[in-house]
C-alpha cells in the first residue's frame, strides 16, 4: 500500500502543496511583523524626538515666537475646550439618534437611509468637513473661531456615537424589553431604565472612542479654529489647537518649533491611545 | 393600552410621552441626514462660480495658476488617485496576510493583544504619520531604497520610466507608501472580521480532505468573504482618497502630472490644506470647494459601495444560520 499513499514527501503534488502553504504562511506572519514594525517604529520616534521638550514648561508656557523656546500651553487649553465643546454637543445628538435606530424604528426608509448616511459620514474625508463648516459658519461671520472648531469637530464625532450605540443596544435581549412593557412602562422609559441602563459601558465606549478620534483631528480645523499665538479662552475668536500648532511648527525651519511639535505629536499620540485602551479594557469588563 | 379602561387620563398621557419620545429622537437622527445634504449643498453653492464657467473641463484641466486666475483640477485629481492606487497596491496583501495570520495562525493567547495592536495603529492620528513622514521616512527612504529603486527598477524596460525622479524623499510615492501604512489597519480589520464569520464546519471540511491552511484561506475562506473583502478594500480606499494630513506633509506640493512617481505633486486634500487660508480671489476659492466637492463626490461613491457590499455579505450570513 506504500506507493498508493499521496501524503509522501516523494509525491511531487504534495510537496509543491506542502511548500506553497508554508511560503505563504511565512510571508503572512512577515506581513503581520511589517505591521507591527510601523507601529513601533513610529512610537519609537515620538519617543526619541519628543521628550526633548516634554516636560512642565510645555504646559506652563506660551507657544514661542520663532527662534525661542517656549511651550503649548494656549494650545494644550484651546484643544481642550475646542474637544471638550465638540463632545459635549456630539454625546447626546449621537445617543439619541442611535436610540431612534435601535429602538423606534428599525427598518422604516428614514431608519434605513440615516443608517447609510451615517456610515458614509463616518469614513467621509475630514478635510470636507472643514470646508463645509467653513462656508457654513466661517464665511458667514466673517471670522474663524474655536466654537467653529467644535462644530466641525462635532460633526466628524456624532457619527461614530452613533454608530456604537446602535450596536450595542442591539444587544440588548428583546425579552429585557418585552418585560418592561408588560410592566405598563412606556418606551422612553423601557429604554431610559432597561437598555440604556444594560449597556452603559458600551455606549461609554463609543463616547471615548469618539473623543480619541477627534482629539487628533487637524485637518477640520484649519480652516475653522485657525490657530492663535496666545492664551485665549474666547471660543468666539480664533483658537490655538494642538493639531494645528504641530502641523504648523513641523512644517517650519526653526530647530525649536519642530521640538515643540514634536512634543505635542507624543502629547496627542499618549491621550489618543490611552483613551482607545481604557475604551477598550472599560468594553471588555462589561461584557464578560 | 386599551385594558386599562380605570384610567384612561394615563394612558392618554403614556401614548403621547411615546410619540414625543419617538418624534424627538427621530428629529436627532433626521439630523444626521440634513448634515450630509447640507454638505452636499455647501459644496455646491460653493463651486458654483467653477462649475458655470468652467463646467467639466475642470477636471480635465491641468493648468493651476492663482496669478492668471486659470484653475484646472486634474493634477490634484490625478495625485489623489495615483497615491491612493498605491496605497491598495502595498496595504492590501499586508492587510491579507495579517487579517490570513490573526484568524488562521495566530496563538490564541496572541490574538487579541495583536489584534488591538492593528488597531492602535488606526488609532494614530493623520498628522503623527505625517511627521513621521516628514522627519524620519522620507530622509531614510531617500538615502537608502530610493536610490537603490532608481537603479534597479528604474532601468526596466516599460516600467522604468515610472520609478524615476528626483531622488529627495518627497513625491508622490512616499505620500503613497505612508497612506498604505495608515489603510493597513483598517483594511486587515475588516479581512479579520469577515473572515470570522465562515462557517467552521465549511473550513473543518476541507481540512478533513486534507486541504493546507493555505488553501483552505484561498479555496474556502476568501471565496465565501470576498464581497465582504471587497468592502474592507474600498473602504481603504475610501480612507485613502481623503487623507489630508499624512499627505500634505510628505507630497512636495507641486501641480504637476507625471507618470515618474518620485516627483513631487499634490493631491485634492493637500491642495485644500496648502492653499485654502491663503485663497482671496473668489475663483481661487471656488476653485478648491469645486476640488472638495470632487472629492467628497469620489469617497461617497466608493463609500457607499463598500457599505452595501459588506452589508450583502451579512446578509448571506444572516441566511446560513
Amino acid at each position: 500500500m506504500s506507493d498508493t499513499s499521496l501524503a509522501t514527501p516523494d509525491n511531487p503534488i504534495y510537496r509543491r502543496r506542502v511548500w506553497v502553504n508554508r511560503f505563504n504562511l511565512v510571508m503572512s506572519v512577515g506581513t503581520m511583523l511589517f505591521g507591527m514594525t510601523f507601529l513601533l517604529w513610529i512610537l519609537f520616534a515620538l519617543f526619541s524626538k519628543g521628550l526633548a521638550a516634554f516636560g512642565p514648561a510645555m504646559f506652563t508656557q506660551m507657544t514661542p515666537p520663532p527662534g525661542s523656546d517656549g511651550g503649548l500651553a494656549n494650545a494644550i487649553f484651546g484643544s481642550l475646550m475646542i474637544v471638550g465643546a465638540a463632545i459635549f454637543v456630539a454625546t447626546p445628538i449621537g445617543i439619541l439618534a442611535g436610540i431612534y435606530l435601535a429602538e423606534v424604528d428599525r427598518t422604516s426608509w428614514v431608519a434605513k437611509t440615516t443608517r447609510f448616511v451615517n456610515d458614509i459620514l463616518l469614513s467621509a474625508p475630514s478635510i470636507v468637513i472643514g470646508l463645509f463648516v467653513y462656508t457654513l459658519i466661517v464665511a458667514n461671520v466673517k471670522h474663524y473661531s474655536g466654537w467653529a472648531g467644535a462644530v466641525a469637530l462635532a460633526i466628524i464625532a456624532v457619527p461614530v456615537v452613533v454608530r456604537t450605540t446602535e450596536t450595542m443596544l442591539l444587544l440588548v435581549p428583546n425579552s429585557m424589553r418585552e418585560a418592561a412593557v408588560a410592566l405598563g412602562a412606556p418606551q422612553w422609559r423601557v429604554v431610559t431604565m432597561v437598555t440604556l441602563k444594560a449597556v452603559k459601558g458600551g455606549i461609554v465606549t463609543g463616547v471615548l472612542l469618539a473623543l480619541a478620534r477627534i482629539s487628533g483631528e487637524t485637518a477640520p480645523l484649519l480652516f475653522t479654529s485657525l490657530n492663535n499665538q496666545f492664551w485665549s479662552t474666547d471660543m468666539n475668536a480664533p483658537m490655538a489647537n494642538l493639531p494645528v500648532v504641530i502641523f504648523q511648527f513641523a512644517m517650519s525651519p526653526y530647530e525649536e518649533w519642530q521640538r515643540l511639535a514634536w512634543a505635542g505629536a507624543l502629547l496627542i499620540t499618549l491621550a489618543v491611545l490611552l483613551l482607545n485602551i481604557v475604551a477598550r479594557t472599560l468594553f471588555r469588563q462589561k461584557h464578560q | 393600552m386599551t385594558t386599562d379602561t380605570g384610567n384612561t387620563g394615563k394612558s392618554n398621557s403614556f401614548a403621547f410621552q411615546d410619540k414625543l419620545f419617538a418624534r424627538t429622537t427621530q428629529f436627532f437622527a433626521l439630523l444626521v441626514l440634513v448634515t450630509l445634504l447640507g454638505i452636499i449643498g455647501s459644496l455646491i453653492m460653493g463651486s458654483w462660480m467653477t462649475i458655470t464657467q468652467t463646467g467639466p473641463k475642470f477636471l480635465v484641466t491641468d493648468v493651476w495658476d492663482p496669478v492668471r486666475s486659470l484653475f484646472g483640477g486634474m493634477a490634484p485629481l490625478w495625485g489623489t488617485i495615483i497615491t491612493a492606487t498605491i496605497a491598495l497596491v502595498i496595504g492590501v496583501p499586508v492587510s491579507f496576510g495579517i487579517a490570513v495570520f490573526l484568524t488562521e495562525m495566530c496563538p490564541p493567547v496572541l490574538k487579541r493583544p495583536l489584534g488591538t495592536a492593528v488597531e492602535l495603529l488606526a488609532a494614530i492620528p493623520s498628522i503623527i504619520y505625517g511627521m513621521w513622514g516628514l522627519f524620519i521616512f522620507a530622509p531614510l527612504f531617500a538615502e537608502t531604497l530610493q536610490p537603490l529603486m532608481i537603479n534597479t527598477l528604474g532601468k526596466l524596460p516599460l516600467v522604468g520610466p515610472v520609478f524615476q525622479g528626483t531622488p529627495n524623499g518627497f513625491g508622490v510615492f512616499t505620500a503613497g507608501v505612508i497612506l498604505s501604512v495608515m489603510v493597513i489597519p483598517f483594511i486587515a480589520s475588516v479581512m479579520r472580521d469577515v473572515f470570522d464569520t465562515t462557517p467552521p464546519i465549511l473550513k473543518e471540511s476541507a481540512y478533513g480532505l486534507g486541504a493546507t491552511t493555505w488553501e483552505v484561506v484561498w479555496n474556502v475562506v476568501l471565496p465565501y468573504t470576498k464581497t465582504g473583502v471587497i468592502g474592507g478594500i474600498m473602504l481603504g480606499l475610501g480612507r485613502a482618497l481623503g487623507e489630508t494630513m499624512a499627505v500634505t506633509f510628505v507630497i512636495g506640493n507641486a501641480y504637476n502630472i507625471s507618470a515618474k512617481l518620485f516627483e513631487p505633486g499634490n493631491s485634492i486634500a493637500s491642495s485644500l490644506a496648502n492653499e485654502f487660508n491663503e485663497a482671496s480671489d473668489p475663483a481661487h476659492m471656488s476653485a478648491l470647494i469645486t476640488l472638495g466637492l470632487t472629492l467628497f463626490m469620489l469617497s461617497f461613491i466608493v463609500l457607499a459601495l463598500s457599505r452595501w457590499m459588506l452589508s450583502s455579505l451579512a446578509a448571506k450570513e444572516g441566511k446560513r444560520t
